[in-house]
């Protein structure tokens, strides 16, 4: 099974466990010092290779921020065979997507980071793919027919869906997808301007992105005495910034950005490998989406020069 | 607006700086490790005792002012004085820290850790604050059995 050192827990934990039951190895992409996917590395050591049988990788690291060139990986992983899982929690919110230009088998991604609830997400997977996996959970609606003998199973996609639904969860959700469909450019920060088209629905998200992507590397690389984890250039990378700021513990400089009315958040981000991998411990880490406008990004500068001033730096 | 000063007084700040027992030393009793899953903090805690005396407590850490202070103090506080004495004051420290600021240690008894009493007013730094107590509590304890 391959992953990467840059994986949230949820996309190692569960193949740790896996790899437990079934006595397969684990291994992993290591990435390059600022962040991106070091496929030359696992070309050198032909990481993928005959043994594969999963590759899952994220398609946007939740702390570097840099996009994970899927489709080239999973062309690697299925000229081996191998199954190609895609976590996209932070990248389907944020671009248009197409599971057909990925070219992955499975692709996961949450509610809670696209403006939808709480405890629900969305699997996408290729029907054939799903059909031939067992149920992981038993009870009411995923059964065909239950006998004292033995049952029988649904097909997909109710063979993985158990018990009562959460259904508030699933119209919460859908109403949510309705919304970024249809939300157009311009509702929050600048529009287009003259002649151009009206972007909507994800292509709109996605350009508003772009925007607070370079306005937000601008701002925080001029800032002393912070270090940016992950590409320092708006090229292939999201909006999301991670950092350390001199030696100021993280939880500290969240608590005083925090009293200023500006949240951001100190720890490992549940990617506890990846900050081992550059040596530190944990970090500072602002997200942004469409409602983030490039006003909050200059207060939260305000925010990182007072935190500086209050822990004494470079005073 | 939360007055960030009630939570980083000085003496916090002084202790994060130039944090006193710090480093590993031998000869020791037990070495226990305690995290802070949420954030990451690490701690490595060494306690030689000597029957119910304390004779020393070292450490290396990880972690935020909040922490890395917390376990600085509590080593001048308990270093040359008795388990039970260790014990009382983590009880102590603890029921303060969790009395939202309706409960003030004895300045006579904490010395340095009346400084804490700030970080009542703010529940998500507790654990901060208890980080090191909890490593020494726990270290005791396992050598109850020994002396």
């Amino acid at each position: 099974m391959v992953i990467s050192v840059a994986e949230h827990h949820s996309n190692v934990v569960p193949w740790q466990m896996a790899c437990q039951r079934t006595g397969a190895t684990l291994r992993w992409f290591d990435v390059t010092e600022d962040g991106r996917f070091d496929l030359a590395k696992a070309h050198a050591e032909n990481l993928i290779n005959d043994h594969t049988k999963v590759v899952s990788i994220t398609a946007l690291s939740n702390v570097t921020g840099a996009l994970t060139p899927v489709r080239e990986i999973a062309d690697w992983a299925h000229r081996f065979g191998a199954v190609v899982v895609c976590d996209g929690s932070q990248y389907v919110p944020h671009y248009p997507t197409s599971v057909a230009d990925l070219g992955v088998d499975l692709l996961a991604f949450t509610g809670h980071k696209m403006l939808g609830p709480t405890g629900i997400g969305i699997l996408w997977g290729k029907y054939d793919l799903l059909d031939s996996l067992p149920p992981f959970l038993g009870g009411g609606e995923m059964i065909e027919v239950v006998r004292m003998s033995g049952s029988t199973y649904a097909r997909p996609p109710h063979r993985f869906e158990a018990g009562t639904p959460p259904i508030a969860q699933a119209v919460g959700l859908g109403a949510a997808v309705d919304y970024l469909n249809a939300v157009t450019e311009g509702v929050f920060g600048a529009g287009p301007q003259g002649g151009e088209t009206l972007l909507s629905g994800m292509s709109a998200v996605a350009a508003h992105d772009e925007v607070l992507t370079e306005y937000g590397l601008d701002k925080l690389l001029s800032v002393p005495d912070l270090h940016l984890i992950g590409p320092k250039t708006p090229v292939e990378r999201g909006s999301v910034f991670a950092f350390t700021l001199a030696d100021i513990h993280p939880h500290d400089a969240m608590q005083v950005l925090d009293s200023m009315g500006i949240a951001v958040r100190g720890g490992h981000h549940c990617a506890r490998p990846l900050h081992e991998r550059f040596g530190i411990q944990s970090s500072i880490r602002v997200s942004t989406y469409l409602y983030t406008t490039t006003a909050e990004i200059d207060a939260l500068i305000d925010g990182v020069m007072e935190v500086r001033r209050f822990f004494k730096v470079g005073s | 607006m939360i007055d960030l000063h009630s939570l980083y007084q000085d003496i916090i700040l002084d202790h994060y700086r130039a944090k006193h027992h710090s480093g590993l030393r031998e000869p020791y009793s037990v070495e226990v490790s305690h995290v802070n899953p949420s954030c990451g903090d690490e701690l490595q805690l060494r306690l030689t005792r000597d029957g119910d005396a304390i004779v020393d407590v070292s450490y290396v850490a990880e972690g935020c002012s909040i922490s890395q202070a917390s376990t600085s103090v509590m080593s001048d506080l308990v270093i040359g004085d008795s388990t039970e004495h260790a014990l009382g004051l983590y009880d102590g420290f603890l029921e303060m820290l969790e009395g939202r600021g309706t409960v003030e240690l004895d300045e006579d008894v904490y010395g340095d850790a009346i400084a804490f009493n700030g970080v009542a007013q703010f529940p998500a730094r507790v654990k901060c604050a208890m980080l090191g107590w909890a490593a020494l509590r726990d270290a005791i304890l396992r050598t109850e059995g020994e002396k």
